[in-house]
């Protein structure tokens, strides 16, 4: 007699070795596994490692087993001193998912059990989603949907009977359709799950710094930015989009420089906004990509901080926590304004500062345009632009390096370069002749996207400006690039960088734009839709439905019983079985159930004509009708192979129209 | 398993017979419908779960939605392939049990029927002696799972009780049901080892001497139940009625007659064993033999039937 067991198996000693099937299928599972991680290993280690799970389903294909415990041991520690003298730690998101996926193809090593497989594949299935903490683009999240088919396919072939013989079409089909028919379920859980305002433990931080603004410039660092065409954000407009030239998104401010660089005044950020005076004109709603930084690039010139954001006195968004994800924001901004039409003397002290031992020929040259105009700030600002745009200067992305002193360098010498060139030695130009200025750095222009009506802006469309203090004007924005180079600011980057070098003339392919344009739509919907879906807008879903604000609680109700709801279905489905017999059978039963309420039931193994008699007996009022019933029946039944249509309708009409009732003697 | 485990298995079985092997006996054919499958997570499953609400956990602090949907989607995928599992048992019946023939303390050989109505099923599993069986059930098509009981005592012997399970299609959940067959099979006594020969009436000094070749030894009228191989089709074309070839047939032996009240002083069992192997002896040396038993007599006779007729009526001895 067999013993009970409860099902928490423990796999026989003697449990057979995995057949060719489900081995092919888990290497192809930590292939993917491999693949979705290629893009941020090193490109040696994902060869090796490559290599050795082609050479160990090759060793395996032709008949060998488990690798010795000799090879297994070095290699584990091999990896793990790579991974550490590569990274220099095992603990980060990078570092640990390197050694993860590392560990796991090494684990097909000695997978040769049904029991290894299977702990192969569900932490296979952890590292296909690992890699979504590195990009959750809707490319990137198919391709992990993608790699789940293997995996599934694994676990499915570990039970067949003879995996070896089945064609591998029928294994991954039916696969693909079990996903499919998940996906309601899957959709209505990713709804209702309440998220977290708040994550639990620390977010992953990021080893390496998305490219992107910071919060630090340099003339000629931002060339890395300036080259990425990846998008920065997309902006969707209220009203009509803007004209192009007056697309500036600010997102930091710089006052302080030393010399090398510009960095932001964050001692005076503390206190309250300054003064704007001016009428907000645009309404628009920004999806930031991830920056993982604090600011919130908005329009110039922003009227009020966003949710969750404040505003600091120079006019920066900051919001209250990093943006490690799809990030969305409303803002309006003001495109005639007067920004602090009033400074305090600190203010001022800080707009003039200037390190000693920098640029001592543009101070001669700021100095001479100080004695020139005097007070005249607007004057000096214009002499300045006009500078840039007859004095040989010229706009490159890749400009020859600059000496030990940038300011005069630039000034003097090379006299080529880019936003940052400009912007940076314009300021300090200003400083030196005694006008108050400032660099702004964020984004200028954008593409915009007709098929989806939103300005697209890409992390190419970096920039950088001035802004000047001006007695009874307040801050106003002078943009030295555009002196240089109209085209960079009237028609974006792509257009300025194109008429220097012959790069981007692909670009202007009409059908390739379509296509760009196209997948970008994609990724907007994307973003808005999956990546940009928080807890906040999670709260906001039962909005149409008179419920303004969700809370976890109701969330989890609604998940609990939308859940039970769909397994119920679900369940319905698994538990249809058809009917046996045919259309004629289904009306008798019909028949014999409208009987049965009057008592006659139909006994086990009691034929139709018997049974049908002694119901005319037992109610004599329906005696002609049932008769009727028996014969037609009968005749359905046993005078054809099948009972004829005609025949049947008539059964069936008069199925219906039978009334069982009881006479009350 | 721990002694708790025990307790709470031991409990199961007293209040929920249906669940567990104390199913009461039930006639074949049984047919598995859904109040009689049970589902339970495998120790794979619970393991894959507990790794779903890790992700879960993950893909909601690091607000990954994209992670998030991966996770919701596998763990739909395997709430379905519970259902699946379901699935896979319901409106499976086992039935047309077959025996073969086994003498007490040999193994008898018994195969099952398992059909299905409608769709395949993959992966059916027959835990039963000891031994688990794979099949693949098709709708056409009962599929026979054969395996082999060992047997103790003569008479009719119950078929042990058996679980029907399944882990398909992702090994995350067990579908199984208990069968105890109401069917039992018949076991024929078992034969004594040594004893004397039957009491022969007279002349039996050319017993048994061997007939060399395999020379036609002669031709006589057919008798019912004769093989048929042994006719000579040919040679009765000719011939008004049915010829049979006499081959290698021994010198004709006497007939046993055997009898229950022929053994004195000996106890019921021993008196079925003996007669078990005289009746075995006399259908290996093919000589004919007759049966009494206090309550029936078997004329004489030889061939399959006859001895299947004995051994099965010495087996029901009480």
């Amino acid at each position: 007699m067999t013993r009970f067991r409860l099902s928490l198996t423990r796999a026989p000693v003697d449990e057979p070795l995995l057949a060719r099937r489900p081995f092919d299928l888990l290497c192809l599972t930590m292939a993917c596994v491999l693949g979705v991680h290629a893009l941020h290993l090193p490109w040696w280690l994902t060869l090796t490692l490559a290599g050795v799970l082609a050479a160990r389903w090759r060793q395996r294909r032709s008949g060998g087993r488990n690798a010795p415990f000799w090879i297994k041991l070095p290699l584990i520690v091999l990896l793990l001193a790579v991974v550490i003298a590569y990274y220099g730690t095992l603990f980060g998101r990078e570092p640990g998912s390197a050694f993860a996926v590392g560990l796991l193809v090494l684990k097909m090593l000695e997978s040769e059990h049904r029991r290894d497989a299977r702990v192969a594949i569900a932490f296979g299935c952890f590292g296909l989603m690992s890699a979504l903490l590195f990009d959750q683009g809707i490319a990137a999240s198919f391709v992990v949907a993608l790699g789940l088919v293997p995996a599934v396919a694994t676990l499915r072939s570990l039970e067949v009977v003879d995996p070896d013989l089945r064609p591998l079409r029928r294994e991954l089909l039916p696969v693909l359709i079990t996903l499919l028919a998940a996906v309601p379920l899957a959709l209505f859980a990713f709804v209702f799950v309440p998220r977290l305002n708040s994550p639990l433990w620390g977010a992953p931080t990021a080893d390496r710094a998305v490219t992107g603004l910071s919060d630090r410039m340099a003339p000629g660092e931002m060339a890395e930015v300036l080259t990425d065409d990846t998008p920065a954000m997309r902006v969707t407009f209220d009203d009509a989009p803007p004209m192009s030239a007056s697309r500036y998104f600010r997102a930091y401010t710089m006052t302080n420089f030393d010399g090398q660089s510009w960095r932001p005044d964050y001692d005076g950020g503390s206190r309250s906004s300054g003064t704007l005076e001016g009428q907000p004109r645009f309404n628009y709603e920004i999806t930031l990509e991830p920056t993982r930084q604090r600011v919130l690039p908005v329009m110039d010139m922003p009227v009020s901080a966003p949710d969750d954001a404040r505003l600091r006195i120079d006019r920066t968004v900051e919001a209250d926590r990093r943006i490690d994800e799809v990030y969305r924001y409303h803002a309006s901004a003001a495109t005639d304004y007067r920004l602090d039409a009033t400074i305090d003397g600190r203010q001022r002290r800080q707009a003039l500062q200037l390190p000693n031992d920098v640029g001592p020929r543009a101070r001669e040259l700021a100095a001479s345009w100080a004695g020139k105009f005097g007070n005249d700030h607007l004057a000096i600002a214009r002499a300045a632009l006009a500078m840039f745009h007859d004095g040989g200067f010229r706009y490159t992305l890749a400009p020859a390096p600059l000496g030990r002193d940038r300011i005069d360098d630039f000034l003097f010498q090379t006299r080529e370069g880019f936003c940052e060139h400009f912007s940076s030695t314009f300021t300090f130009l200003m400083r030196a002749a005694g006008v108050p200025a400032r660099v702004v750095t964020g984004y200028q222009g954008g593409y915009w996207n007709k098929l989806g009506s939103y300005l697209l802006v890409r992390h190419a469309d970096a920039h950088a400006w001035s802004e000047v203090w001006l007695e009874g004007r307040g801050w106003v924005r002078f943009d030295p690039t555009g002196a240089v180079r109209p085209e960079r600011v009237s028609l974006g980057a792509a257009a300025a960088a194109a008429g220097s070098s012959s790069e981007g003339g692909l670009f202007d392919m009409a059908w390739l734009r379509n296509a760009r344009d196209r997948w970008d739509v994609v990724n907007q919907w994307w973003n808005q839709a999956v990546n940009g879906f928080d807890a906040l807008r999670q709260q906001g879903i039962l909005q149409p439905f008179g419920i303004r604000q969700t809370d976890v609680g109701d969330l989890a109700i609604i998940l609990a019983v939308g859940c039970a709801l769909l397994v119920a279905g679900a369940l319905g489905w698994a538990m249809f079985q058809r009917r046996e017999g045919d259309a004629l059978d289904a009306w008798m039963q019909r028949l014999e159930r409208k009987l049965a309420r009057t008592g006659v039931t139909r006994r086990t193994g009691e034929g139709p004509r018997h049974y049908l008699a002694r119901a005319a007996r037992s109610l004599p009022a329906q005696r002609n009708a049932l008769e009727r019933l028996s014969q037609l029946y009968l005749r359905s039944r046993y005078a054809y192979d099948e009972p004829p249509p005609e025949s049947l309708s008539e059964f069936r009409r008069q199925v219906k129209e039978f009334k069982a009732r009881r006479v009350v003697k | 398993m721990p002694p708790a485990g025990e307790r709470i298995v031991a409990w199961a079985e007293r209040r929920l017979p249906s669940l567990t092997r104390m199913r009461r006996r039930e006639p074949l054919p049984i047919l598995l419908h859904r109040r009689r499958i049970y589902i339970v997570p495998t120790g794979f499953g619970l393991g894959f779960s507990l790794l779903l609400a890790v992700m879960l956990v993950g893909a909601l602090n690091y607000a990954n939605n994209a992670a998030l949907m991966m996770t919701c989607l596998l763990g739909a995928a395997t709430v379905g392939s519970m259902l699946v599992a379901f699935r896979t048992l319901n409106g499976v019946s086992v039935g047309g049990l077959r025996a073969g023939t086994a003498r007490a303390g040999e193994a008898i050989r018994v195969s099952l029927d398992i059909a299905a109505n409608q769709r395949e099923r993959m992966a059916v599993r027959l835990d039963v002696a000891g031994r688990e069986h794979v099949v693949v059930v098709t709708p056409a098509t009962p599929t026979a799972i054969e395996f082999a009981l060992d047997t103790d005592f003569r008479g009719w012997q119950s078929l042990p009780r058996m679980r029907l399970h399944t882990t398909w299609p992702l090994g995350m959940f067990r579908a199984w049901s208990w069968l105890n067959p109401d069917n039992p099979v018949l076991v024929y006594p078992r034969p004594e080892s040594l004893g004397p020969t039957p009491f022969e009436p007279e002349g039996d000094a050319d017993r048994g001497r061997p007939r060399a070749g395999d020379e036609l030894a002669a031709l006589r009228d057919y008798r019912p139940g004769d093989p048929r191989r042994q006719i000579a089709w040919k040679l009765s074309a000719r011939h008004h009625g049915l010829l049979v070839k006499d081959l290698e047939q021994p010198a004709p032996k006497e007939d046993w007659r055997l009898d229950w009240d022929s053994m004195h002083g000996l106890d019921d069992e021993s008196r079925i064993s003996r007669l078990a192997r005289w009746i075995d002896e006399a259908k290996d040396s093919g000589r004919r033999w007759s049966l009494r038993l206090p309550d029936g007599y078997f004329d004489i006779a030889q061939g399959d039937e006859h001895y299947h007729r004995c051994m099965t009526a010495l087996a029901l001895r009480p």
